[in-house]
């Protein structure tokens, strides 16, 4: 069958020379390139004591935000949980008292939220869709545990930033 | 027989094995590591201080896992293939001079289990019977897959085992004798068989990689070609005695080629040693030296592994009828003329 173009390479295949019969050239050839790389250095990072540094964009563990005064952001309007695809996020509001005024910024907040890290896919939709600039992604890298119950955040483990000033 | 000759023997014994086993077990934990550093990256350092402990771990595994034998496996030789692949590796040691002589107590001890005046043709046959251990291990199995690995393994023992022979005899052509300590004997100092026999050394090192089923030999055991091969339906100890089989293979041809060809405890510079360190010390530097050539030849296996691809089937039944064959008689008849026009003059 004719070649559709010209660009083709045509295999010459000699009979092999008594030098390639008897493989030993190309063995020796083959271990000084292996024995070069004993002495060179090794490419593993040692993770965990060594991290790698991630990019700007990384999404990783979540974190309600505080305004500048301290108070918290969330107002438990549930836009996260309904933008939510994975439905890993579940909250419960309650109506602000007039002693926890510097707590909260609105009359509404979340007095339980909960994400399951497990069922979490770190897209990012819950922190476009927030109104009010409360949950942001740029935690670490969830770590690993045993079970599943504990990979259930809630507020005051480690879904929180804590307060800068006060 | 006195009890001090027993009772010497069996210490004796007993030393060599557990050493066997400890080195087969860091050799496991030397290929791990020499792997990564040919592939730029760090092995196993986990396991306590730069992964030492890891064969234990290793070990650990291979007790705590299920022993799972197939349902219409014949279960008697089932037993019995890595038991005797275990047994004929270890048995390998029994005749290596490990060392000149020690003096105790106005008692000379011999640092080699047994000095039989056949000592080639021991190791020799012990080799061979190495192949039943891969061909009941396969047979066993019920699994048609292990069954042909199994075949493949036994044809590339026997086919390799052949041109073994025959660098073997050239050698005898040079030694005159096939006692291991004598040929140890003889090359004292510097006189070391690979001068004399440089060609037999290469056959020999080429038919010691494909009888361990090692390094660009290894088409019975490759994970790519047949799953696990001949052990594909062993697990936990019974697959620990065919891998730990390999390695305890793999350092007694090691024993076998540094003896053979590169002098045994031999180094240039023993006689002054020896003069010096008294009858106790200086043969265990001699010891100490035979070890060294060995850990280097174990680390030439691995090195060579991590290098060359690997055989196919034909290219190596190939390589050994009609290539290492012919080339180990015409070493025989070249070595027989050199014998005969030196002895002429």
């Amino acid at each position: 069958m004719e070649p559709l173009t010209s660009k083709k390479k045509i295999l010459e295949q000699k009979p092999l020379t008594f030098a390639e019969r008897i493989y030993l050239p190309a063995i020796a050839k083959g271990l000084s390139v292996t024995i070069s790389h004993l002495f060179k250095k090794e490419a593993t990072i040692r993770y965990p004591e060594v991290q790698r540094e991630f990019s700007i964009n990384f999404r990783g563990l979540h974190s309600l935000k505080r305004d500048e005064h301290g108070k918290e952001r969330c107002t438990a309007c549930g836009l996260c949980a309904l933008s939510c695809p994975a439905e890993a996020i579940t909250m419960i509001a309650a109506e602000r008292k007039p002693e926890e005024k510097d707590l909260y910024r609105e009359e509404k907040y979340a007095a339980v939220y909960e994400i399951n890290m497990l069922r979490c896919i770190f897209c990012g939709l819950c922190e476009e869709a927030c109104p009010k600039e409360a949950i942001y992604l740029d935690g670490p890298i969830v770590p690993s545990d045993y079970l599943r119950k504990d990979f259930i955040y809630g507020k005051d483990k480690l879904v929180e930033q804590p307060l800068t000033n006060k | 027989m006195d009890i001090a000759f027993v009772i010497e023997k069996f210490i004796l014994v007993t030393i060599i094995f557990v050493i066997t086993l400890v080195i087969a077990m860091y050799s496991t934990y030397a290929e791990r590591k020499v792997a990564a550093f040919l592939q730029d990256r760090l092995g196993p350092d986990r396991a306590g201080p730069f992964g030492i402990l890891q064969p234990l771990a290793d070990g650990l595994k291979m007790f705590m896992k299920e022993e799972i034998i197939p349902t219409n496996a014949s279960k008697w030789l089932f037993m019995v293939g890595p038991g005797l692949a275990m047994l004929t590796a270890c048995i390998g040691t029994a005749v290596i001079p490990w060392g000149s002589p020690i003096v105790v107590n106005d008692r000379i001890v011999p640092l080699q289990v047994t000095d039989i005046n056949v000592g080639i043709l021991y190791i020799f046959g012990v080799v061979s019977l190495g192949v039943y251990g891969v061909m009941i291990g396969g047979w066993a199995s019920n699994n048609k897959y292990s069954l042909l690995s199994a075949i493949r393994a036994a044809s590339q023992n026997i086919s390799y085992e052949i041109a073994m022979g025959l660098s073997i005899i050239a050698l005898l052509l040079v030694t005159n004798t096939m006692s291991l300590k004598e040929i140890v004997d003889q090359q004292h100092g510097w006189h070391w068989n690979i001068f004399y026999q440089p060609l037999g050394f290469l056959i020999f090192i080429i038919c010691a990689f494909a009888e361990t089923n090692r390094a660009p030999f290894d088409l019975p055991e490759c994970e790519t070609e047949l799953i696990g091969g001949y052990h594909t339906e062993y697990s936990s100890m019974k697959l620990g005695f065919y891998l730990f089989a390999e390695y305890i293979n793999m350092f007694v041809s090691s024993a076998v080629m540094a003896t053979l060809y590169f002098g045994g405890y031999n180094y240039p510079g023993m006689d002054w040693v020896l003069m010096h360190t008294g009858p106790v010390v200086g043969p265990l530097i001699g010891t100490a030296v035979f070890f060294t050539k060995i850990f280097a030849f174990i680390f030439f296996f691995m090195w060579v592994r991590w290098t060359i691809p690997r055989f196919r089937y034909d290219q190596l039944m190939h390589l050994g009828w009609k290539g290492l064959i012919p080339l180990a008689i015409a070493n025989i008849i070249i070595t027989g003329i050199v014998i005969a026009i030196i002895e002429k003059f």
